[in-house]
């Protein structure tokens, strides 16, 4: 399957070898069974296998409430509650759904930030880093279109801002609008459409994700270290690797028991504590709310969109509005993720090896947090400029920051080898001379 | 490269805190310091106080205020209010509850049935109030109790001063004033013991399901600690034969 | 070396309880976790308050016959004259198709008009409005006998609402009924 040498299947004779003359799904799980993977991943590692368990969970809770929820401008609503309220278990499969969403985002980020600290991007990576950026996009406008079916206040009123987002296009954004609200403005049509489209995304996540581990299974997963595992030989490969299965799959078990704590926690004890409770008064067209917030999750992306106001220099020189000026910086700041690998110059993949981008790293993920809190406050007073600053650096940080520290930077020594890495963390002797000595000039350093 | 590390968990907490805490603030307004039973893990209703809670409603707020979305029958909740059937059956009777047909025949509502909607008052529908407010059941007390007595005309609208209220200005008039009620259990119908009454009857009418939730969040809860350090040793043994080879 | 994963480890016994242990504890999560998913297409508590309906039968008149609908279905309560009742009487069990009294009250009993009564000691008939052969709706006061007649595929029901000639091959069942006071029947 992969690129990496790995003990080759040899099914019973019988039926397996029936089976696998004609499918050779055997040799497919044994792949994925004994799958070398580095001996040295630490608890960044996880997030993966814990965003397929929420991808599953999202999936399964999904196709159950769609078996009580309507679709209308007062049945949508009604129907909601009557999951709340009568449905055998609705409330739990519903609070599970919804917070599973925000589960699913935060463990989301965290894989995100844990592929820039340890240049997961780097080539031979950079496809299967782009699937990971469409997954991520992908689910962005599932998680926008789930919290539209409720249809409560901000379902309506974030569908609103949302949608008209797509009028700011130049030329045909009034047609565009129209055409994805399906009538002059957000209504039933427009959350019928949502409906659909909210049931259908999920599967076409669930595809790339096949896709995402395809190339993952292909090229190897990195480490902390950033040293490619030895492909040269099995032996090598065995000795800076361990097979997933029991190794990494009871690892991965391990921590995602720890994570469902923490979205058992919320979804039991505080279910409605990261929603908004505008959500649970109807959907009316006649009052906005005080205060339209997105999600949690949109937070960073949305203080972009509104960083952009027509007063500053860079738009009265632009030929477009500040209207299109927020929608391509709110766009922009999720596409620049896409050539994050030809953007980072350096060397060296692991940020633990770089001293300087190690601390432009923690701003960028300060920047992170600070746009995320200023998306929550109102578009006034100090807010808007905390909220250009924070874009401005967003941007300047992967246009300007990850060509330039590259360059300029000088990385520390790295390990040989993988083997050698955990050696020296364990305190291992390998018994090869060699490596015993590099392992022990590596352990003060780290 | 520990410190750098530490910080990150450190800046993603506070970072989600004050990203959530902005949801939670709702402006310049002061909520009472209150304590209801069913907060906390362990928070359950108390009976008494929501069937208190139902004899306030029905005496003073379903005047003006529908609950479209609670059904009679729940009335009758082993977590909720937990009268009997017959008491149900008598609560609708005595209430004078109908439901219309077709045909556009009135005909006396049954326990299946649902409280009315109630539009022609212009105020909100009370089923999911306690949620749809911030701080629901605190919110709803501080209202009931934060009436100053100023009152002003602003278009025609008389508008009464609360302190709990956004803008400080509200078009209810007070509803509560102490004794609207008379209770059967002999409990002082004070404005703040009625008020403590109806939010904690509306925290229920909104969320029906939380004794049982948290119920069985605490057996989740419990059962993934128990699986997480089995888990923890398992994973040891493990990897001990990896990083311990000798 | 560090690659083994057979069963050459130390103290096998220990782990062996542990990894079963553990093992099974997992187990018993993701059964606790699937039943969810599996009860919440059992009726949900708006269905199960259908299950039992009360019906104020004051305005019904003898001779008349109203259809109330109980668990999706239409439930025929029909007050039966003194000549419908003595028309059922007459009838000998042996004329009948079905001799049960497929009555929910008095199971296995045979269908005597006595049995066929929500109280003997008063008129009221009430029985499923669903023909027992392919499940369309008699209509009342009609067929060879006096009684109910299904348009669908010609079964003849008499004035006790049993089959006496056509395809159906059960008298029409008569669910779970009480009398709660002398005006409210009680279905379920």
């Amino acid at each position: 399957m992969g690129n990496i040498p790995q003990d080759h299947y040899e099914p019973k004779p019988g039926v397996a070898t029936w089976i696998e003359d004609r499918l050779p799904i055997g040799g497919m799980i044994s792949h994925l069974q004994k799958f070398p993977t580095p001996k040295n991943l630490n608890y960044a590692y996880v997030f993966g296998g814990i965003l397929v368990l929420f991808l599953v969970i999202q999936i399964v809770t999904g196709i159950v409430l769609a078996m009580h929820y309507q679709v209308g401008d007062e049945a949508s609503f009604r129907s909601v509650e009557h999951i709340m309220r009568d449905v055998n278990g609705g409330w739990l499969l519903r609070y599970a759904h919804a917070n599973g969403a925000s589960f699913f985002f935060i463990a989301v980020y965290a894989h995100i930030f844990r592929g820039l600290y340890y240049g997961s991007y780097k080539a031979p990576r950079e496809l299967l880093w782009i699937i990971g950026v469409l997954i991520y996009v992908v689910m962005m406008a599932t998680a926008f279109m789930g919290y539209v079916l409720p249809w409560g206040q901000m379902s309506f009123w974030g569908a609103k801002v949302i949608t008209s987002l797509f009028g700011a296009i130049p030329l045909v954004g009034d047609s565009l609008a129209v055409w994805l609200w399906g009538g002059p403005s957000v209504g039933e049509a427009t959350l019928n459409r949502m409906f659909s489209l909210h049931y259908l995304l999920p599967f076409v996540i669930a595809g790339l994700t096949v896709l995402h581990i395809w190339a993952l299974h292909h090229v190897g997963n990195t480490n902390p270290t950033g040293v490619e595992i030895r492909k040269d030989s099995i032996e090598n490969v065995k000795k800076d690797t361990v097979p997933f299965t029991p190794f990494i799959a009871i690892k991965d078990l391990y921590a995602i028991v720890i994570f469902l704590i923490l979205f058992v926690a919320f979804t039991f004890f505080a279910p409605n504590y990261l929603g908004h409770p505008d959500n649970y008064i109807e959907a009316n067209p006649l009052v906005t709310p005080a205060h339209i917030v997105p999600e949690w999750y949109f937070l960073p992306f949305y203080a972009i969109l509104r960083a952009i106001t027509d007063d500053l220099w860079i738009m009265m020189i632009m030929p477009f509005d500040a209207k299109l000026g927020g929608v391509l910086a709110m766009f922009g700041a999720i596409a620049v993720l896409a050539f994050v690998p030809w953007l980072d110059t350096s060397r060296v993949r692991s940020t633990d090896y770089r001293p300087i981008y190690r601390w432009w790293f923690l701003i960028l993920v300060l920047d992170f947090f600070i746009l995320m809190w200023v998306g929550a406050k109102p578009a006034e007073g100090i807010y808007p400029l905390i909220s250009l600053i924070g874009t401005i650096y967003w941007f300047a940080h992967f246009l300007v920051v990850l060509p330039v520290v590259g360059l300029i930077e000088k990385p520390l020594p790295r390990p040989e080898t993988v083997e050698a890495a955990f050696a020296a963390k364990h305190g291992i002797k390998t018994g090869d001379a060699k490596a015993d000595a590099e392992a022990a000039a590596l352990q003060p350093a780290e | 490269m520990k410190m750098l590390k530490s910080a990150l968990a450190s800046l993603a907490l506070a970072g989600s805190l004050a990203t959530t805490a902005a949801f939670a603030a709702g402006g310049d307004i002061k909520h009472a310091d209150i304590d209801f039973s069913f907060e906390g893990p362990f928070g359950v209703y108390d009976r008494g106080a929501l069937q208190r809670g139902l004899q306030v409603y029905q005496a003073v707020c379903s005047g003006c205020h529908g609950m479209k979305f609670v059904a009679f029958r729940t009335l009758a909740d082993e977590n909720g209010p937990g009268l009997t059937d017959d008491q149900v059956k008598a609560f609708i009777a005595e209430a004078g509850y109908e439901v219309e047909d077709e045909e556009g025949e009135f005909s006396p509502a049954q326990t299946y049935d649902y409280f009315p909607e109630i539009k022609s008052a212009g105020a909100p529908d009370m089923s999911l109030l306690a949620k749809a407010r911030a701080d629901g059941a605190v919110h709803i007390y501080s209202i009931l109790t934060g009436y100053t007595g100023e009152e002003k005309e602003v278009a025609g609208t008389v508008l009464y001063e609360n302190t709990a209220y956004p803008g400080g200005w509200i078009n209810m008039a007070p509803p509560l004033y102490g004794d609207d009620v008379e209770y059967a259990d002999g409990r002082e119908a004070s404005l703040e013991n009625q008020s403590e009454d109806i939010a904690q009857f509306l925290m229920w009418a909104a969320e029906p399901t939380l004794v049982e939730r948290k119920q069985a969040g605490v057996r989740n809860i419990l059962f993934l600690i128990l699986f997480g350090v089995m888990l923890y040793f398992v994973n040891r043994k493990i990897w001990s034969r990896v990083k311990h080879p000798e | 070396m560090a690659h083994t994963h057979g069963t050459d480890g130390e103290e096998p016994a220990r782990r062996d309880v542990l990894f079963l242990a553990t093992g099974a504890v997992g187990a018993v999560g993701v059964a606790a976790t699937v039943w969810p998913l599996i009860d919440q297409m059992n009726p949900s508590a708006t269905e199960r308050a259908l299950s039992s309906i009360e019906v104020d039968v004051s305005a019904i008149e003898v001779g008349q016959q109203v259809t109330v609908t109980f668990l999706k279905s239409p439930v025929f309560i029909r007050r039966l004259t003194d000549e419908e009742k003595a028309a059922a009487n007459e009838t000998a069990l042996g004329d009948l198709k079905d001799q049960d009294a497929q009555n929910a009250l008095h199971p296995g009993e045979t269908a005597t008009l006595k049995h066929r009564l929500v109280d003997p000691e008063r008129d009221f008939l009430v029985m499923s409005g669903v023909c027992t052969h392919l499940g369309c709706v008699p209509v009342g006061e009609a067929g060879d006998f006096g009684g109910w007649f299904c348009p669908c595929h010609g079964s003849h029901y008499d004035t006790a609402g049993r089959i006496r000639k056509g395809p159906a091959p059960t008298n029409l069942p008569i669910p779970v009924a009480s009398f709660s006071d002398e005006n409210t029947l009680k279905l379920g």
